[in-house]
């Protein structure tokens, strides 16, 4: 830089390369990190996605994997590849993305890294809902994930209103939602304390959070859910950043505060909800994507899209731990817990010593 | 004086959670002025400030702006005409100074129209006349107060609105950086913004102000030009406190000095 600094620059200078596009009457600005980052870890889950396809019982070659997709082959091979791994990887990255935004968009309405739905009472929920399901009224995988389904947004509303005192604060949203998880994680104690033990059993496999059970027919149904709430979340991206200024300043500068909150609340829990009812509850995936992309591409708060990535990154890796890591497979929950477990140890510490 | 008025509160009944803390408050804002309200704590003036921001709905009475209710307007059509500086502000964590102070083109902006040239040169020059420029790609966490405050006011300005409400924007300075700021704002009222803001500092609100509001148990007691309204009278019924008012030694307008309870050195001595 030899110019003289007298000179008003022509650009804005972010501190970071920005990507700046402009088209008729479209425009845009990108940090240039978030765009490679965000490009990283779309490659990286797609190579873990492969793998997941090739590895299991019956070790297919990466050749034989596309051309399964494509529908090359026909057999046990297409069979393996279409009917049983497909469904399942999908799921794993998508369900993945689901909880990363979900955490992303609790954790910029409450400035709060800790704030995730885990944290928030609404995974208590949906578990106390499916377990109510199997256990009260033995029904079925459908009833289960209507069960969670239904118990998660209870949880959410009741936490909503609790902490309601004109207009949602995030430090008492946290509070209330610990305080019903509490409450919650006893009501579903007492359910599987007084089950048979075989819906015990149930319950407890549902309850540990696996994608084992997912086919497509319980793919589909959550795919569709979960592109329609990205869908609306794209229009309330821009209000969650506003938000993070402060409800004064983002109602000065023209957002609907209680309007977005509603419906950045409702994206999250219905992310969070859906990918309960199918696959039970994961912990940790929504709490840690979120605060490790923002790491990664240094941005201002937290981001959607590379939250998504990384979700779908971490869970497509928990599954192929889960089912291959050891001789007896597992549930990819219990592989979540403990990678993210550390993760919540060390976000402790870190917080603690930040702020004394 | 015919004080042609843009934003204007008619008749208005304010507070919080059922507690009234004005009733039927009539106030107008002269254009072009830089209005200053001033008042003890629990007067009411930032009360009043965030009814004329609309961030709170008056349970009687109307705000109006441009001669409508601004009830009537959407959030971000009244965002073009009226800016904010808020009392209390938060910034999310690792953001830079060019992106706080582009979140303020906000009201200009659409969900495929996000960084058009109009909302860089906007920030630009806002930039530009805040003196941030130099600033532009650090992160906000890591400057000090004043700087920060800096900051804020280069955000409001990059809104590009005619008429900027300022609550209590020099409170957590100091005596500089008040003083850097009252004049950055009196640059930006004789470029043609209408300013109003809440301040404690009389002195400041003496000097700087065009117009004051003085307020006391939700009601206005007095309003017109620093000059001829701050008198000692003024100040012990507004405040209880007894002063003297003399000529500001620099500007000639009214200053302040408290009489308290003469205990004085100076006096004893």
């Amino acid at each position: 830089m030899t110019t003289s600094t007298l000179e008003t620059p022509t650009r804005v200078d972010f501190g970071a390369r920005t990507v700046v596009l402009r088209v008729g009457p479209f425009s845009q600005r990108f940090p240039l990190r978030t765009l490679l980052v965000s490009l990283a870890l779309l490659v990286s889950t797609l190579a873990v996605s492969v793998a997941a396809l090739c590895l299991g019982d019956l070790p297919l070659s990466v050749p034989e994997v596309v051309s399964a997709l494509l529908g090359q082959q026909s057999g046990i091979v297409e069979t393996v590849v279409v009917e049983w791994r497909a469904p399942r990887v999908l799921a794993a990255a998508v369900f993945g993305a689901a909880l990363g935004v979900s955490g992303a968009v609790f954790q910029s309405m409450t400035r709060n890294p800790l704030a995730s739905p885990d944290i928030i009472g609404l995974s208590a929920g949906s578990y106390a809902g499916g377990l109510f399901v199997i256990i009260v009224l033995g029904g079925g995988p459908l009833l289960i994930a209507a069960g969670a389904l239904v118990g998660g947004l209870a949880a959410a509303a009741l936490v909503y209103v609790l902490a309601y005192r004109k207009g949602v604060q995030g430090f008492r949203l946290i509070i209330v939602g610990i305080a019903i998880s509490a409450m919650l994680s006893s009501v579903s104690t007492y359910l599987v304390l007084r089950a048979k033990l075989e819906e015990a059993l149930t319950a407890t496999i549902w309850g540990a959070g696996s994608l084992n059970p997912v086919g497509w027919s319980q793919f589909l149904p959550s795919l569709v859910v979960i592109v329609v709430t990205f869908a609306i979340l794209s229009a309330l991206v821009v209000p969650m950043r506003q938000l993070e200024l402060g409800d004064d300043a983002a109602s000065s500068l023209g957002s609907r505060v209680e309007g977005a909150r509603l419906g950045l609340v409702l994206c999250g829990v219905a992310l969070t909800a859906v990918v309960t009812a199918a696959a039970g509850p994961i912990a940790f995936v929504a709490l840690a994507a979120p605060q490790i992309a923002r790491r990664l591409t240094r941005s201002a708060g937290v981001t959607l899209i590379p939250s998504a990535l990384l979700g779908a990154l971490a869970l497509s890796a928990s599954d192929i731990i889960a089912q291959h890591a050891l001789p007896v497979t597992m549930p990819v929950g219990l592989v979540t817990v403990v990678i993210g477990g550390g993760y919540l140890v060390w976000l402790l510490i870190h917080e603690t010593r930040r702020r004394p | 004086m015919t004080a042609l008025s843009r934003l204007a509160a008619d008749n208005v009944t304010v507070g919080y959670d059922h507690r009234v803390i004005s009733r039927e408050l009539s106030v107008e804002i002269p254009d072009g002025s830089f209005t200053v309200i001033v008042g003890p704590n629990a007067c009411g003036k930032s009360t009043l400030l965030r009814a004329l921001s609309r961030l709170i709905a008056p349970s009687e009475g109307r705000i109006v702006l441009d001669g409508r209710p601004i009830a009537s307007y959407k959030s971000k059509e009244v965002a073009r005409i009226l800016g904010l500086l808020p009392q209390t502000s938060l910034s999310p964590d690792g953001i830079t100074v060019a992106d706080l102070v582009a979140r303020g083109r906000h009201p200009h902006q659409s969900f495929m129209r996000q960084w058009s040239t109009a909302d860089e040169a906007a920030v630009l020059s806002a930039m530009d006349a805040t003196g941030v420029t130099p600033l532009s790609g650090r992160l906000v966490d890591e400057l000090s107060g004043g700087q920060r405050q800096r900051v804020w006011v280069a955000m409001v300005l990059a809104q590009q609105t005619p008429l900027m409400l300022l609550d209590e924007p020099t409170t957590f300075l100091d005596i500089a950086h008040q003083i850097d700021l009252m004049e950055l704002f009196t640059d930006l009222n004789e470029q043609g913004s209408t300013l109003v803001a809440v301040l404690h500092d009389l002195n400041q609100a003496a000097r700087y102000g065009t117009h004051l509001i003085a307020m006391k148990d939700g009601a206005v007691v007095a309003q017109g030009a620093p000059s001829e309204i701050v008198t000692a009278e003024l100040v012990e019924e507004v405040f209880g406190l007894r002063c003297v008012v003399v000529p500001d030694p620099v500007t000639g307008t009214p200053s302040v000095t408290p009489i308290g309870r003469e205990r004085s050195r100076v006096l004893r001595a």
